[in-house]
C-alpha cells in the first residue's frame, strides 16, 4: 500500500519533469530566436526589414517581402492541390472503400507521412520539374513545382485526420440521412462532411503549418530565386529556405537577419494557428 | 384497411434468425405498438418495413411485406423513394449539426424541392405539425444542436413529416427523454394518428396503453399475440403475453 504510493508519487514527478523539460524548450526556442533576431530588426528597421524587396547580403539590403510571398504562394498553391484531393481521399477510405482495401490503405497513407523531405525533394527534382518543363516550359524549378512537392507531403496528414474526423462523427447522423431517402452520396457529402468540419479545419491548419515550415524539399525545386512570384512559372524563395541557403557562410548583421527571418516565421506560423483556433472557437459557439 | 400486410418473415443477420415466421397487418392511420423484452426483434422489424436492414451487412430477410399492395423487399424497389413514403424516427434524437431550418428542409430538399418559399412553408409547416413551431420559430438559424433533448426529438419528428410520409416509424422515441417531454411526444402522436400510420416500439407498457389502438407482442424474433390495445392488455389470449404484461419476466 505504502509502496504503491511511493511509487505513484515518484512516477508523478517524473512526468512533471517531463512536461517541465518540453515547455521549457519551446520557452527557450523562443527566447533564442527573439533575442537573436532583434538586433538585425533593430539595426535594419522592422517595416523595412518586411517590405522591402531587396536581399542582398553584400550591399547588407536586407527585405523579406519576397520571400514572404513566396512563401504564402507555395503554401496557398499546396493547400489548393494538396487539400480538395486529400479530404476526397478521407472520403473515400471512409465511406467508398471496400473494407479490405482500407486496412491495406490506411497505414500506407500513415507510411508516407514518415517518409522524410529530402526524399519528396528528390521526386519533386527528378519527375516534377521535368514535367512542368516539358508541359510548360521555362527551367521547372517554379512555384509550381514547389507547390506540387509541398501538396504531395501534406497529403498524409490531410487525409489521416480528415479520415480520423469523419470516421468520429456518429452513425446517427448517417442513418437519420439515409431513412429521409436521401442516397449513400448524398448523406456523405450533405451530412457527414459537414458534420466533420471541425476535424477537417484542424487537418487543413496541420497541412498548411507543414507546407509553410518545409525547407528541404523546397530548395531542392524552387530555382531559389529572391523573386516576386508574379507567376505560377517563375522560380521562388520563401522563408525557410532563405535560411538554409545562407546560414552557412552569413556572418553579423546577414546572420542576424536571417535569425530575423525565422522570427518572421515563428510569428506567421503562430498567426496561423491563432485564426484557426478563434474561427474554431466562433464555430463552437454558434 | 392494411397499411403493411407481413407474411412469412424470417430475418437472419448472418447466420442468427433474430425474426421467425412473422405474420401482422398493421393498420391504416392507427397507431401499432411493438411490446416486448429487449433482443426480441422488435427494431429489427421496424427497420424492415422501411428497408433500413439494408445498412446492415449480411442481414438476410425472406418473405413480404405488402406495402400498398407491393412487395417492398423486391429488388425492385426504389428504397429513397420508400423511405420518403415511411418516415422514422430514433431511440436517440440525432438532428444533424446544422441549423434548425436546414435540419427540416434537408428531406425536402433530397426530394427535388427546391423554392425558398415552398421550402419556408414545409418548415413551418412540419415544425407546427410536431408542436415545435412556437418555440423554435425565432432561431431557425440556430444550430439544432443548441436544443434540448425533448426539443430535439420534436425536431426529428417534424424533419420526418416534412418529406409528407404515409407512415411514421417510431423506435423508442422516448426512452431517452424526461418524463415531461415524453408526455409532450405521446400527446402529439395522438394527434399525428389521425393523419398518419404509426407504428411505435416502446419498452414501457404504460406508453403503449396510453397512445395505441392496436399492439403486438414479440419474444424471441416471433409475434406472440397481436390485438386491439385494450382487449389485449386486459384479457391476453396467450399464457406469455400475459406474464410479460404484469412484469413477470423482462
Ligand atoms: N446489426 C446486427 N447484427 C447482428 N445482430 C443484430 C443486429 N441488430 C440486432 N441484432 C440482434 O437481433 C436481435 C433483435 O434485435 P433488435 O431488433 O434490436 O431487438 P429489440 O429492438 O427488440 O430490442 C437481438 O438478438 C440482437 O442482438
Ligand atoms: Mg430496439
Amino acid at each position: 500500500m505504502r509502496r504503491g504510493q511511493t511509487f505513484e508519487r515518484l512516477m508523478q514527478t517524473v512526468f512533471f519533469l517531463c512536461a517541465c523539460v518540453a515547455v521549457a524548450s519551446v520557452i527557450l526556442i523562443c527566447i533564442f530566436l527573439f533575442s537573436g533576431g532583434a538586433p538585425a530588426l533593430k539595426e535594419i528597421g522592422v517595416l523595412r526589414f518586411l517590405t522591402g524587396r531587396r536581399w542582398e547580403p553584400g550591399r547588407e539590403t536586407f527585405g523579406v517581402l519576397t520571400m514572404i510571398a513566396g512563401s504564402f504562394a507555395v503554401t496557398l498553391g499546396a493547400v489548393l492541390l494538396g487539400v480538395p484531393v486529400g479530404i476526397l481521399t478521407a472520403v473515400y477510405l471512409s465511406f467508398f472503400c471496400p473494407p479490405k482495401l482500407r486496412r491495406v490503405l490506411r497505414p500506407a497513407v500513415d507510411l508516407l507521412a514518415g517518409i522524410p523531405s529530402v526524399v519528396y525533394g528528390f521526386f519533386g527534382l527528378t519527375v516534377l520539374v521535368p514535367a512542368v518543363r516539358r508541359l510548360f516550359g521555362g527551367s521547372g524549378y517554379s512555384v509550381l513545382a514547389v507547390s506540387a512537392v509541398l501538396a504531395i507531403m501534406i497529403l498524409p496528414t490531410v487525409v489521416s485526420v480528415s479520415e480520423s474526423s469523419l470516421s468520429a462523427v456518429g452513425d446517427g447522423y448517417y442513418e437519420g440521412a439515409r431513412a429521409l431517402g436521401a442516397g449513400h452520396e448524398r448523406s456523405v457529402f450533405r451530412v457527414m462532411l459537414p458534420a466533420a468540419r471541425s476535424g477537417i479545419s484542424a487537418a487543413v491548419t496541420l497541412g498548411l503549418g507543414r507546407a509553410i515550415g518545409e525547407s528541404m524539399a523546397v530548395v531542392m525545386v524552387a530555382g531559389n530565386q529572391a523573386i516576386f512570384p508574379k507567376s505560377l512559372l517563375v522560380g521562388t524563395r520563401t522563408l525557410t529556405s532563405n535560411i538554409v541557403l545562407e546560414m552557412g557562410y552569413a556572418a553579423d548583421l546577414h546572420a542576424d537577419a536571417l535569425i530575423a527571418t525565422g522570427v518572421v516565421l515563428f510569428v506567421i506560423v503562430m498567426l496561423n494557428n491563432l485564426i484557426f483556433a478563434l474561427l474554431r472557437r466562433r464555430r463552437m459557439k454558434k | 384497411m392494411s397499411q403493411f400486410r407481413i407474411q412469412n418473415l424470417n430475418l437472419y443477420y448472418g447466420s442468427f434468425q433474430a425474426l421467425k415466421g412473422v405474420n401482422l397487418d398493421i393498420p391504416e392511420r392507427r397507431a401499432t405498438a411493438f411490446i416486448g423484452p429487449s433482443g426480441c426483434g422488435k427494431s429489427t422489424l421496424l427497420k424492415t418495413l422501411n428497408r433500413m436492414t439494408d445498412l446492415v451487412e449480411d442481414c438476410r430477410v425472406e418473405g413480404k411485406v405488402l406495402f400498398d399492395g407491393k412487395n417492398i423487399l423486391s429488388r425492385l424497389t426504389d428504397v429513397n423513394t420508400l423511405r420518403r413514403r415511411v418516415g422514422m424516427v430514433f431511440q436517440k434524437p440525432n438532428p444533424f449539426p446544422m441549423s434548425i431550418y436546414e435540419n427540416i428542409a434537408f428531406g425536402p430538399r433530397t426530394h427535388g424541392v427546391r423554392k425558398k418559399e415552398e421550402l419556408d412553408e414545409l418548415v413551418e409547416r412540419s415544425l407546427t405539425e410536431a408542436a415545435l413551431w412556437g418555440e423554435v420559430k425565432d432561431r431557425l438559424r440556430k444550430s439544432a444542436l443548441g436544443l434540448s433533448g425533448g426539443q430535439q426529438q420534436r425536431l426529428c419528428i417534424a424533419r420526418a413529416l416534412a418529406v409528407q410520409p404515409e407512415v411514421l416509424l417510431m423506435d423508442e422515441p422516448t426512452s431517452a427523454l424526461d418524463p415531461i417531454s415524453t408526455a409532450r411526444i405521446e400527446e402529439l402522436v395522438l394527434g399525428l394518428k389521425r393523419e398518419y400510420t404509426v407504428v411505435m416500439v416502446t419498452h414501457h407498457m404504460q406508453q403503449a396503453k396510453r397512445v395505441s389502438d392496436r399492439t403486438v407482442f414479440f419474444l424471441l424474433g416471433e409475434v406472440v399475440e397481436a390485438g386491439d390495445t385494450e382487449r389485449l392488455f386486459s384479457s391476453p389470449q396467450d399464457a406469455r403475453t400475459g406474464d410479460y404484461i404484469n412484469g413477470r419476466f423482462g
